[in-house]
């Protein structure tokens, strides 16, 4: 017990990431040997509106401490618009966790392009350590999707 | 109520309509329940007061594939909830013959015993033609009075007003009833901090029994294959967990009716627990109003929606935070 006391409380972080920009900006980050904490576990998604906001209370439930969603900057989308459509859903979401007392910090959307593989690591870093501060997520944990 | 009658019996007679769509009594003097009547002696069971408080605008979506026109009563504010299932084409208004009756807000029950009054026996006060603003209420106590509106559903206190948004003829004469702010309780929430908010959400939606009572009746909710019947879902049983179980189903159901939410009440009306789940909602309205600009679901059926459309200059999602 007291050696696990002892060990760094280490986040479940669920990363969704865009295929045509974030996906390979965490590829180029990967590249370019800059390091971002093994805690992310990244999710490809076709397209950032692809994500549902049941995907992210889904990653809550199941135990994850902190969801991020990256795509393409506003206006880059491979498909045009796909991200006007998630940027919206992702606001009302967020907005709609804070309401129910969810720490903010739990959250975020970043647009990372493709060539911003530095970006892609210090958001990461970044996340994470917001994540770690904040500690273990059991408001939105359900037990009963334990696996 | 009679003239109410009086017109679906002409019709029903003239053969313009096929069945009429209105409600009948129900097992108690404050429980009518919405029917179909197709003949005209079967409209002797018709009933309109002041406990028909029943949106009939989702049955319109089944009545839609019936052959042959369905007259249906709505009121004001249920006008909304039909214009919106319009504009989703769930709804034909070819199909429909609508007559708009008139409102003077509705009742409920829980509110009446919230006041103490126990063990009721009749309540007089609740037809259209009373021209009264006090209920008398007959219980096993003897009699008890209280105002018309301290007994009216929450959504009447923030009535959206006393006009029929489609129509084909108008009985009644309506009043708006608002003597509230329908975001009063959005905004004392908003100004909690994380643990009061999260410990309010968690009493009022841990009473949630997962009857899905305010999926089934909610208009906007009228998706042929719900994500919820999904057996697959670990959430689907009920067990306890250390949060609130029910978070993710109201949250999603929120969610799935963003925009499309006309704020019609009556998932707070059905819930047998009484949770106040008209606070979702008006959480989402109350964003997409401040973030995407005045909307109000059902009151046309011509302007995008505001989750179905976008702006180059929308706020970042950020924004949460900023706002504090």
């Amino acid at each position: 017990m007291s050696i696990e006391a002892k060990e760094e409380f280490r986040p479940n972080i669920v990363a969704f990431c865009c295929n045509w920009c974030s996906y390979a900006g965490a590829d180029l980050a990967g590249s370019s040997r800059l390091a971002y904490p093994a805690d992310v576990k990244i999710i490809r998604v076709p397209c950032s509106c692809r994500v549902n906001p049941m995907f992210i209370l889904r990653a809550f439930e199941k135990g994850a401490d902190g969801v991020i969603m990256c795509g393409c900057h506003p206006g880059d989308c491979h498909y045009s618009t796909g991200n006007y459509y998630a940027r919206r859903r992702m606001t009302l979401l967020f907005s709609m966790l804070d309401y129910i007392g969810v720490e903010q910090g739990r959250t975020r959307v970043e647009w990372v392009s493709a060539a911003e593989g530095v970006k892609f690591s210090a958001t990461m870093n970044e996340f994470v350590r917001k994540v770690r501060s904040l500690g273990k997520n059991v408001r939105l944990e359900d037990l009963r999707c334990r696996n | 109520m009679q003239e109410l009658v009086k017109r679906a019996n002409e019709l029903l007679a003239e053969k313009r309509v096929a069945r009429v769509l209105g409600w009948k009594a129900g097992e108690f003097q404050y429980s009518p329940q919405p029917a179909y009547f197709e003949k005209q002696e079967e409209m002797e069971e018709f009933v309109y007061n002041g406990f028909c408080g029943a949106n009939l605008s989702k049955y319109m979506i089944e009545a839609s594939k019936l052959e042959g026109k369905t007259l249906v009563f709505l009121k004001p504010c249920d006008t909304y909830s039909f214009n919106q299932l319009l504009k989703e084409h769930r709804a034909d208004r070819e199909k429909a013959y609508i007559i708009g009756v008139g409102c003077k807000g509705k009742l409920d029950i829980e509110a009446i015993k919230k006041q103490g009054i126990k063990g009721i026996e009749d309540i007089s006060g609740i037809e259209m033609s009373d021209d009264t603003d006090m209920l008398t209420i007959g219980t096993l106590y003897g009699e008890k009075t209280c105002s018309y509106a301290s007994a009216m559903l929450e959504r009447c206190h923030v009535c959206k007003g006393k006009e029929h948004k489609v129509y084909d003829e108008v009985i009644g004469e309506s009043i708006e009833t608002k003597d509230s702010d329908r975001l009063d309780r959005v905004n004392e929430i908003e100004a909690m901090n994380p643990e009061e908010k999260f410990s309010f959400f968690q009493k009022e939606l841990s009473k949630c029994i997962r009857c899905n009572a305010c999926r089934n009746v909610c208009p906007a909710c009228s998706c042929r294959k719900c994500v919820f019947d999904s057996d697959k879902f670990d959430s689907a049983q009920k067990a306890n967990s250390d949060s609130f179980e029910e978070k993710m189903f109201h949250i999603i159901r929120a969610f799935h009716v963003a925009g499309r939410c006309t704020d019609c009440g009556e998932c707070t009306r059905v819930c047998p627990q009484g949770i106040p789940l008209h606070l979702f909602n008006r959480k989402f309205i109350k964003d997409i109003d401040e973030l995407y600009g005045t909307y109000q679901a059902g009151e046309d059926t011509q302007p995008k929606g505001p989750l179905t459309s976008f702006a180059y200059d929308d706020a970042e999602p950020d924004i949460v935070g900023e706002r504090g």
